[in-house]
């Protein structure tokens, strides 16, 4: 755009490229360096990637989406503060809260400084610092933000919710049906995932990896895996990266036909779960016998794939995409017909566009509002870019859209399994499974990309030179999805928060790791 | 849609109930689970399920429960929205930290008798986020365990199997 600055050229002035970080960059910057940054940041449009902590150091990802470029900062902090990035990208602030809350580092002017996923529970402060603090005596209750005005109640959900789903919990502010304002609060489901991932051998991390967020296992894991495989400079099999496509396609088919008949569930409107809940059977048992797990749990590991195709697998997978292109045409069909169900899902829980790109949200949450950003096409990466498809975007930004998008996802994902299928590279001799070993004896930086049903997981790793892991960072796209629900739901009626909250469908247990 | 109802009353059930080897284990335990669950509460259980950390995993199995094939309904089982209604807890997760409280708070809110059902390798045995500064570890850390459904994640078929394992450990007491 005009007047901006290309992200390269500002961060190669203000900062120093540091060795051995594949395979985007990563600069180191000064305390100056950082609120010149800020100063960028403040006049373009380049999106948060992500945030993270370690003891005495901050890091933050930025993608230029029009040029695709992706780069990383890092400021040293020995005094453990740093000037806060959440003025200009508000999706920062929770991202810095957890840095504080697990590394204690402070963010400097931040526009929130509550803590986040730590509910003085742990029997430790900043539990991955450097020094671990004793836990707090008597900690008073989390402040809510304060919401006053006639005629207002207050509606406390969570965090056991009334169905079988995560927890978490919900303060609505009401007026009469009408919701105010609704603030979440999250880190329920906190595990101390990236804690238990410092110290353990790649293959160890790698299992924490696949079980940080349970119907995202497949992309989790294949975001841990190419991280690993950046920072040693490995390349894996090319059956191995085609088997890895379509374990992927099958899980966000998988979800997508769960999510579609959930949503219309919640208006009432049981008949389409009923109906696409044995469609996710169907292709949960196929993954089954193609990969000796319906959900593909620990199947993609760094190097490769943990297992191949049995030789029935493709006969399989062509008669799952051939069952599903029968069944689902006429039950998307129905959901377009039917009056009851659009006068629940059509203008609700409405995104604007300029939200969406403000806090760089992805997967159907930000393409059903126009987003047009897909990890699998940019930065892309194999064996997409030798794959067809189409990234459905949609601008109405209400509940509706997202179903759409997610439709549309559906179809693109069976016309890819039939292009994986019919082109999957054969095995070489002499290889039990596709994969390649890990040397020991290398270590360096690595990131990725990966495109889950949700969107965009970016996966951070640091290794010494014995294969173990020093830091790993996972980051859900839950994080930039979550405040959006915040303000999707203000001026609906508390009875379409399910609708809201099931067509966003974010991860509980990956954000808060 | 008309066509889907016709199609739905005319087809048949998609119900899995036939004694295909591969299915025996399920289709002989639906008739087990039914006579257990007669004598001992009349046909009905009522399962309230709390996600104490888990990685969503077990969730998505438990959900499948519900579908058409499994259709958990029939044998008198099913998920209610409050721990007031419930005789059972089944609980995920290594128990989060975070999650303790509002775990013990649930199982004080269920009325007795009631039994509690740890699922998943995690709930059983902590996983791979025991020790952990975040997490308590197994289930019977915090609240005394009826019945363990190891699996990462449990599939249906061992989730309704063991169900039944507990109906009959409660009608032996």
């Amino acid at each position: 755009m005009y007047g901006e600055e290309p992200l390269f050229g500002l961060l190669n002035r203000i900062g120093t490229p540091v060795e051995g970080h594949r395979p985007w960059p990563r600069y180191r910057l000064g305390r100056d360096g950082w609120l010149r940054l800020i100063e960028g940041l403040a006049g373009n449009g380049w999106s948060l990637l992500g945030l993270w902590g370690e003891p005495k150091a901050v890091h933050a990802a930025f993608r230029e989406d029009f040029s695709g470029d992706v780069a990383v900062v890092s400021l040293d902090c020995p005094q453990g503060r740093f000037p806060s990035l959440s003025a200009v990208r508000p999706a920062a602030n929770r991202l810095e809260r957890a840095a504080h809350d697990l590394y204690g580092l402070v963010a400097e002017r931040t526009t929130d400084p509550r803590p986040w996923l730590d509910h003085d529970a742990w029997g430790v402060r900043r539990p991955l610092s450097e020094q671990p603090a004793a836990p707090v005596p008597n900690p008073g209750p989390y402040t809510f933000l304060p919401v006053e005005g006639e005629g207002l109640h207050q509606i406390p959900v969570g965090p056991v919710h009334a169905g079988i789903i995560e927890p978490g919990h919900f303060r609505f502010t009401a007026n009469g049906e009408t919701v105010v304002r609704l603030e979440e609060r999250l880190g329920y489901v906190h595990r101390g995932v990236e804690g238990l991932m410092q110290g353990r051998p790649v293959a160890e991390a790698a299992r924490l990896a696949a079980r940080i967020s349970g119907d995202a296992t497949v992309a989790h894991s294949l975001a841990f895996a190419r991280a690993v495989e950046a920072a040693l400079g490995i390349e894996v099999p090319a059956r191995a990266v085609w088997l890895r496509a379509l374990m992927a396609e099958l899980e966000r088919i998988a979800n997508h036909l769960g999510d579609i008949g959930a949503i219309c569930n919640d208006a009432a409107f049981a008949f389409m779960l009923a109906q696409t809940s044995q469609l996710r059977e169907r292709v949960l048992r196929t993954a089954d016998a193609c990969f000796g797990h319906r959900l593909m749990m620990d199947r993609v590991i760094p190097g490769g794939v943990a297992t191949d195709l049995p030789e029935r697998g493709a006969g399989l997978l062509l008669e799952l995409v051939a069952e599903l292109r029968k069944r689902f045409p006429p039950l998307v069909a129905i959901y377009d017909g039917k009056a009851s169900l659009q006068d629940r899902t059509v203008t609700t829980g409405f995104v604007s566009a300029e939200l969406v790109t403000r806090f760089g949200a992805g997967g159907h949450v930000g393409r059903a509002s126009g987003r047009d950003q897909d990890a699998r096409r940019s930065p892309g990466y194999a064996p997409y870019d030798e794959l067809t498809f189409e990234v459905p975007v949609l601008t109405e930004g209400d509940v509706n859209a997202r179903v759409w998008v997610r439709i549309r996802e559906v179809e693109q994902s069976l016309s890819l399994i039939e292009q994986i299928v019919a082109r999957l590279p054969a095995i070489s001799r002499g290889l039990d499974h596709p994969s390649v070993p890990l040397e020991a004896g290398r270590g360096g930086e690595g990131m990725a990309l990966v495109e889950s049903f949700r969107g965009e997981i970016l996966t951070w790793v640091r290794l010494d030179g014995e294969g173990v892991v020093t830091r790993c960072h996972p980051r859900d796209p839950s994080w930039f999805q979550w405040p959006l629900l915040e303000a999707a739901i203000g001026g609906n009626i508390v009875a379409d928060f399910p609708l809201c909250n099931k067509s966003f469908n974010c991860s509980y247990a990956g954000h808060d790791l | 849609m008309l066509k889907h109802i016709l199609t739905s009353l005319t087809g048949g059930p998609v119900t899995e109930a036939a004694p295909a080897p591969a299915d025996q284990a399920l289709a002989e335990l639906a008739g087990k689970l039914d006579k257990a669950a007669k004598a001992r509460l009349g046909r009905s259980l009522s399962i309230r399920e709390v996600d104490a950390g888990s990685c969503n995993g077990c969730e998505l199995e438990i959900h499948a429960l519900n579908n058409p094939i499994y259709d958990l309904e029939r044998f008198g089982i099913r998920f209610v929205a409050s721990p007031r209604h419930a005789d059972v807890l089944l609980v995920t997760g290594p128990v989060a930290r975070n999650m303790r409280e509002a775990l013990v708070r649930t199982w004080d809110a269920t009325p007795g008798p009631k039994w509690l059902v740890a699922c998943g390798d995690c709930a059983v045995s902590g996983g791979l986020f025991a020790g952990g500064y975040a997490c308590v570890g197994p289930v019977e850390e915090v609240l005394p365990v009826d019945l363990r459904i190891p699996g990462c994640p449990p599939r249906p078929t061992d989730l309704l199997a063991g169900l039944l394992a507990l109906l009959e450990t409660s009608a032996a007491r």
